[in-house]
């Protein structure tokens, strides 16, 4: 009789509780049944801030969009409509613009967390790969959103991230014109997107839920980077965790506050407060900050890519994985997922000769598709690290080599930042003279450098310095106290 | 507020603005009285800047967003705005005949643009589109700066090394982007005679229309910063305490 769920509450809890059991799934899940790692620090407060971020946003854009038009002759006027009459519009308004660079500011600590203790490390490469999908959900989300008030930045920002299909070959002009609705951005696109940018928000709901169950598999990582050893090394997430999440929302909630009151339009951009106009280009069109690192990757491939470009690094990197795939030892490896890596690995090396004798006849990617692949690529590649970061240690405390690494990739991800930000020349440190020009040998822009040091970090570093760092000794558990030697850890 | 530490993280991202344009001089820096986390909105200045928009600037440029009713909060009664509204006749209709017909404009009314539409504020205005004012200050980088060097930049002289070509119905003023502009200089000391007798000068002029266009882009300041204020200090309050909650409910555990 033991088949149904025995609810360990009393009274009428425990009797809907029996009925629907989604009480104890709560509690299972965030609650006080979820035993925590007890050394996390406050970087593991942004995981509910980014909830809370996502929550923020959906009940502000449902009130937005009771009072906003999505059409090109009155989509601008009824955003200054929810601004100067409807009640507390402004409020809603700035909290939804606002509150899209807040989610972003913590999503991006989020990660960072993640890639500095190593999060995404087996056994959580799922986890982790769920949290990429959010990502790339969240600016496909914030991208449709910004074009809605139909503003200057949002129809020209529109019509340049649009057109990036048109780099594909064959398909790329049907495309854009199945994605405009037209032959232009214009009623329709605005009317999808706004469409769009409704549902996608509850995408990411049923995504951030696979996020959450996948975290309850293994659990919490931690600032260690150690396995739980025992009860010793947990406490319960509630009330832990969700005090400290609560002092956690606090301190984010005052800086929201700071921009939202004093600095509304602080982190945007004054052409958008210009209504569209398709006959007017801005001086220089940008994204909202949070997209600018992989707008200066889009914009640093300023020149044709010979295949072989491409063919070689791929077939270096399968046969240097080719081994440790077929013969690496790992306690949580799966014998048909060693099998599928390896498939993998042989096809990327045949993959890589065959681009590299297609290169070697003169093919070459052009510089539009170039940049298109390369921006797409900064986020794909993030998926792959997992099985690029060959250490067998995740917290970056224990790892003095590594550390150095991630320091200049966080700097690095600033320069490209503040590259995506600048006009398209911005940062020539080598102008060939034409003459000279053998290969098509572009511009060496610092936009250019960064954006190879940015994919040479995930392709070449992680693999490479996991096998050539000595990590320091790692501690026995998580609380057992930390060892001679590693004490600056 | 804008020197929190997040600033740092995308700061880099900020100087956008500035370096849109590239031929344009560096705004001048006024002291604004609704700058700041107490800024408020000088209700005298904004009261002789809308003079200045109704007697000047109301001639060419629009202001299409904002309702007479809107000006109590500048400090007019709702009587003056009665009879500042009925001053203007707007277009209404149809009525029970089909008829479309004239009436005196009501507070609830916006105030009327100059042209009906925007091929015709060209055609009067040599090419020139002399833009909507309602979202201006809003509408460019360091917007009230901006319009204040504007309004005040036309004395400044064309260097002589410049390689700007001014054409006949354009003009020089340094700080609008790319250094020619088609607004004739509009600024001359007592353009306006001020009910309260305030000085008219150059300076003081384009003081007070900033300061009404400032409000006319922000009617919400005020409630904005003080709402923030109120939220500041409660969300100090529900910090405080989470803090303290959260180091007893924590006491208890061994690092």
């Amino acid at each position: 009789m033991a088949l149904h769920h025995k609810s360990p509450y009393k009274g009428a809890l425990g009797w809907l509780d029996e009925r629907l059991p989604i009480f104890f799934a709560i509690d299972k899940v965030i609650g006080s049944k979820h035993p925590t790692p007890k050394n996390l620090n406050y970087f593991w407060n942004f995981g509910s801030l980014a909830g809370l971020c996502l929550v923020i946003q959906i009940l502000t854009g449902l009130f937005l969009a009771m009072h906003y038009t999505a059409h090109v002759n009155s989509a601008f006027n009824s955003v200054e409509h929810i601004m100067r009459d409807v009640n507390f519009g402004w409020l809603i308004r700035y909290m939804h613009a606002v509150g899209a660079s807040m989610f972003f500011i913590v999503v991006y600590i989020h990660i960072f967390r993640g890639l500095y203790y190593g999060s995404y490390k087996s056994p959580r490469e799922v986890l982790w790969a769920l949290g990429v999908i959010i990502l790339l959900l969240m600016m496909a989300t914030a991208f449709m959103g910004y074009v809605l008030p139909w503003g200057q930045m949002s129809f020209w920002g529109a019509t340049v991230i649009t057109n990036l299909f048109s780099a594909l070959p064959l398909v790329g002009e049907p495309i854009v014109n199945w994605l405009w609705g037209g032959f232009s951005v214009d009623n329709p696109t605005l009317n999808r997107f706004f469409a769009l940018h409704f549902l996608m928000p509850f995408v990411i709901v049923g995504v951030v839920i696979l996020h959450i169950l996948a975290l309850n598999a293994f659990g919490s990582n931690n600032p260690k980077g150690i396995d739980v050893k025992g009860p010793q090394d947990v406490i319960p997430f509630h009330p832990y965790y969700s005090i400290k999440d609560m002092f956690g929302i606090g301190v984010f909630l005052l800086v929201f506050a700071g921009f939202l009151f004093f600095a509304p339009n602080y982190l945007g951009h004054p052409d958008n407060y210009i209504e569209a106009n398709p006959l007017v280009t801005p001086s220089h069109i940008v994204p909202e900050w949070y997209f600018l690192p992989f707008y200066a990757i889009l914009r640093a491939i300023t020149f044709q890519i010979p295949l072989y470009l491409i063919g070689i690094p791929l077939m270096l990197v399968g046969i240097i994985a080719w081994k440790p795939a077929l013969l690496g030892k790992c306690q949580t490896c799966v014998a048909p997922l060693q099998k599928l890596g390896t498939t993998v690995i042989s096809s990327a090396i045949m993959l890589g000769a065959l681009l590299t004798l297609v290169g070697l006849a003169g093919v070459a990617i052009d510089s539009k598709l170039g940049g298109v692949l390369a921006m797409f690529g900064a986020i794909a590649v993030l998926f792959a690290i997992p099985w690029l970061d060959t250490s067998p240690v995740r917290s970056t405390n224990y790892r003095p080599l590594y550390r150095w690494f991630f320091w200049i990739f966080a700097v690095n991800s600033v320069i490209l930042g503040y590259a995506g930000s600048q006009p398209a020349d911005w940062g020539v440190l080598i102008d060939f003279p034409d003459g000279i020009n053998l290969h098509n040998i572009p511009d060496i822009t610092i936009t250019l450098l960064a954006t190879i040091y940015y994919f040479a970090h995930f392709l070449i570093v992680l693999p490479v310095v996991g096998k050539i760092e000595k990590p320091l000794p790692l501690p026995e558990s998580i609380s057992s106290p930390v060892l001679k030697g590693a004490s600056h850890a | 507020m804008r020197k929190l530490l997040l600033s740092i993280l995308f700061a880099f991202g900020l100087t956008v603005a500035a370096h849109a344009a590239g031929d344009q001089k560096h705004p001048k820096h006024v002291d604004w009285e609704f700058d700041g986390i107490f800024g408020t909105v000088n209700e005298q200045a904004a009261q002789r800047g809308l003079q200045i928009y109704r007697e000047v600037c109301a001639n060419c440029h629009g202001l299409s967003r904002v309702p007479f009713r809107e000006l109590t909060k500048i400090g007019f009664s709702e009587n003056e705005i009665k009879v500042m509204a009925a001053e203007y006749t707007f277009r209404d209709g149809p009525n029970d005949d089909g008829e479309m017909f004239d009436r005196p404009g009501l507070p609830t009314d916006k105030f009327p643009s100059p042209f009906p539409n925007e091929k015709a504020a060209r055609a009067a205005n040599n090419g020139a589109y002399p833009p909507d004012l309602s979202l201006m200050t809003k509408a460019r980088p360091n917007g009230a700066n901006y319009v204040y060097s504007l309004m005040t930049g036309y004395d400044e002289e064309l260097p002589e090394d410049s390689h700007i070509q001014i054409m006949p119905g354009s003009y020089y003023n340094p700080y609008f982007p790319g250094g020619v502009i088609g607004m004739p200089p509009q600024l001359q000391p007592d353009l306006v005679t001020y009910q309260d007798g305030t000085e008219a000068t150059k300076e003081q002029l384009a003081y007070d229309i900033v300061n009404f266009l400032q409000w006319a882009a922000e009617p919400e300041m005020e409630t904005r910063k003080e709402m923030g204020i109120r939220v500041v200090l409660f969300l100090l309050i529900f910090t405080g305490l989470f803090f303290v909650a959260m180091k007893r409910v924590w006491a208890s555990v061994k690092k």
